[in-house]
């Protein structure tokens, strides 16, 4: 493994390193040839106790130099000194034992427990430090400059200072600093930093252009259509940013219990020390358990480990275009078992599609004749016949539009209807009934039915599997919509949704949501999921409010508590075992630290364990619920479903 | 009004956990969070108390971490 250490982390691993060779060869003659022996004499034990003690300054000067500096501002209950007083306490036992004639033991316990303090510190550091790095990581989509095409040529200026309206180029490699509409040019874009998709992305002349995509192999000159505090790069950033800063209840019980938990461990070692000490008149042995108190006082192991989890979840989720915006929606989003879902744009694309032609025979003359009919059509109606037909219509039709019924178009003789049943019942044509959700198009020509198309809001391709995943979770899913009874009630029956509102009118969402959310229990949660599309008040009343195809709203990025980057529903299953995972992971970092410390205050007390003990096991508990929260880090959340 | 500050050198996670309390405390401070994995302060509080605050956080910090600044913006 290739270590990546800051300048003051190396010193110190060297540090801590040098020092450990010192002390294990130290303990090593000590134990084996009796240094306290050799020298002889009353005052023998003088000589293993510098010698422990160099050791002892050479790795904890700075933890003493704190103590002191904390003890200064009235810190009590600080850790530096608590560990200061436990090695402390164990030195002046040893010499105590010493002075009085017998077999000492403690100076090499002393050193150890500050060495192991010292390791212990350099693994959180280490691991904190890493894990901000993979955060930094996803900073670096910030971007340096912009080259603006301003009067006197290209010039790279801040990316703040480009106005909208102006005109930057992007080069090959770099990323684009601004969102804007490509002018000119043509190129692959790795969008991975926005949405987590590997795959690059093509973009010409005309369409538009995210800040944060890199442009991989064409030039771009592109139109500037937002500023960059509006920008995709800065929202994306101030999310993330911010997230750290929203804690969970979980993290604030810790804060909690950090706050009780070393005055109460402090107390108790006083207490160990002073009553049996006075009963039994032993003071030596119950000053050493009461030192071992000590050692373990620093809360430490819980206190960086879980938000370091809860870190962890979500860069992996933001790794993933999953941005939440705090630990506590990883809480919620482990919990949350319903589901609510906007049908339009966020279950179904959103545009119209033609699904099926009658008879399907016919098709092609049934699209060709309703496409001429249609031609530089801008209802959606008439666009997604014209997408379906794909070829160029026919010119010189005479187009007629009949509002709220269809088109009639005339050319040489020939007279085309295209329009729904009342259209057909003007012209006299007896149509033969297309069933199913969404709009019937009946086309006629001169006078004779000819066929029908339905045309429909798509459901996404995903929408069912999708549903299906989170019913396999444990979840229910409802559909909301402001479109008929017929359409919506086909739709949920297509995509295995579990129940649905239709008819809704956007302020009935709201309703309905607060409907939902009375009837949960107390350990449930409600999501919702829209596009952002006039559904923030939604957004923002449902326990977990999630926007879906990115940034685009500024209204539903506010409203929203989790933005799905990419337009996929895939990510909310992904979502939720992001979640549970971390939820995993921090209970497990509870349980475990808060058992192995019980347990080192029960054996200390009783005499059982040592103080050596106490400090391994400090240690290593914090050191492996700090190792459980970086698995977060590397875990595939991606295949766990396939392998079930 | 809600406000982020950076902080440097902020090494402990139990001083980030103290800091928190301890500038929660501070009069006018309507919310407060030390983050120690972003080394992150934000307060929300009036605009108008904002700048005694933020003077008297930083003495908080000092107090409980010496090492560790707050960078103000």
């Amino acid at each position: 493994m290739k270590l990546d250490l800051s300048r003051k982390q190396k010193r110190n691993f060297y540090r801590i390193l040098i020092c450990l060779v010192a002390f294990l060869i130290l303990l090593v003659i000590d134990k084996t040839v009796w240094i306290e022996g050799r020298v002889g004499g009353e005052y023998g034990f003088l000589l293993p106790f510098f010698l422990y003690l160099g050791i002892y300054i050479a790795i904890g000067y700075d933890v003493i130099w704190k103590a002191v500096r904390n003890v200064g501002h009235l810190q009590l209950f600080d850790e530096n000194f608590l560990m200061c007083i436990a090695t402390l306490g164990a030195f002046a036992l040893a010499i105590f034992r010493g002075v009085r004639g017998e077999e000492i033991e403690g100076f090499d316990e002393a050193c150890a427990v500050l060495l192991f303090y010292q390791i212990g510190e350099f693994f959180q550091s280490y691991a904190t430090g890493k894990s901000r790095k993979s955060i930094a990581a996803l900073m670096e989509i910030r971007p340096d400059f912009a080259r603006a095409a301003r009067e006197t040529g290209l010039i790279e200026v801040a990316p703040e200072e480009v106005a909208v309206g102006e005109r930057i180029v992007v080069y090959p490699g770099e990323r684009v600093p601004l969102d804007g509409v490509v002018l000119t040019g043509e190129s692959a874009l790795d969008v991975k930093a926005l949405t987590g998709e590997s795959l690059p992305r093509g973009v010409k002349a005309g369409e538009p252009i995210l800040s944060g995509a890199v442009c991989l192999d064409g030039t771009l000159e592109i139109e500037v259509s937002k500023p960059f505090y509006d920008s995709t790069v800065s929202k994306i950033l101030d999310l993330v940013e911010n997230a750290a800063s929203q804690k969970s209840k979980t993290e604030h019980f810790i804060t909690r219990f950090a706050k009780y938990y070393t005055p109460a461990v402090t107390v108790a070692a006083l207490a160990l020390a002073v009553i049996p000490g006075a009963i039994t008149g032993e003071w030596s042995v119950w000053i050493y358990r009461a030192l071992s108190f000590l050692v373990v006082s620093c809360p430490c192991a819980l206190v960086i480990s879980i938000p370091l989890g809860f870190f962890a979840g979500i860069g992996a989720a933001s790794k993933r275009g999953i941005l939440i915006k705090g630990s506590q929606y990883l809480e919620l989003l482990n919990r949350a078992n319903r589901f609510v879902f906007d049908k339009t744009g966020t279950l179904t694309k959103g545009n119209f599609a033609v699904v099926k032609a009658e008879p399907q025979e016919k098709r092609e003359e049934i699209l060709r004749l309703a496409a001429n009919a249609e031609r530089g059509s801008s209802h959606p109606i008439g666009r997604s016949i014209l997408a379906a037909y794909g070829e160029e219509p026919e010119e010189g039709y005479e187009q007629r539009n009949i509002s709220g019924e269809g088109v009639i178009a005339l050319k040489e003789g020939v007279r085309i209807a295209c329009g729904n049943e009342k259209l057909m019942a003007r012209e006299g044509v007896t149509v033969q009934k297309l069933e199913g959700a969404g709009s019937a198009v009946y086309v006629a020509q001169n006078g004779v039915f000819v066929g029908a198309i339905l045309v429909a809001d798509e459901p996404k391709e995903d929408a069912a599997a999708v549903l299906s995943a989170l019913a396999k979770m444990g979840c229910s899913s409802t559909m909301l919509s402001g479109d008929n009874e017929a359409i919506v009630s086909a739709v949920a029956k297509e995509l295995g949704v579990d129940s649905y509102r239709a008819s809704l009118l956007p302020g009935d969402k709201v309703e309905e949501i607060e409907k939902i959310l009375a009837q949960k229990g107390k350990k449930e949660a409600v999501c919702f999921v829209g596009d952002g599309v006039n559904d923030a008040p939604v957004l923002s009343r449902a326990d977990i409010g999630i926007a879906m195809g990115g940034v685009g709203s500024d209204a539903a990025i506010e409203a929203s508590d989790v933005v799905l980057m990419r337009d996929s529903l895939s990510a909310l299953p992904l979502a939720k075992r992001v979640a549970k995972s971390t939820m995993r992971i921090v209970t497990e970092n509870i349980v475990f630290s808060l058992v192995v410390k019980a347990m080192i205050l029960l054996l200390s007390a009783l005499g059982i364990t040592n103080m050596w003990i106490a400090v391994f096991g400090d240690v290593g508990v914090a050191v492996l619920a700090i190792l459980n929260s970086m698995r977060l880090g590397i875990a595939k959340f991606e295949e766990k479903e396939e392998r079930k | 009004m809600k406000r982020t500050y950076r902080m440097e050198d902020l090494d402990c996670a139990n001083c980030a956990a103290k800091m928190e309390r301890a500038i929660q405390k501070i009069d006018g401070v309507e919310a407060a969070s030390v983050s120690f994995l972003g080394q992150s302060l934000t307060i929300e509080a009036q605009e108008s108390e904002m700048a005694r605050i933020v003077e008297e956080a930083v003495k908080v910090c000092k107090r409980i971490e010496p090492d560790c600044r707050i960078l103000k913006r």
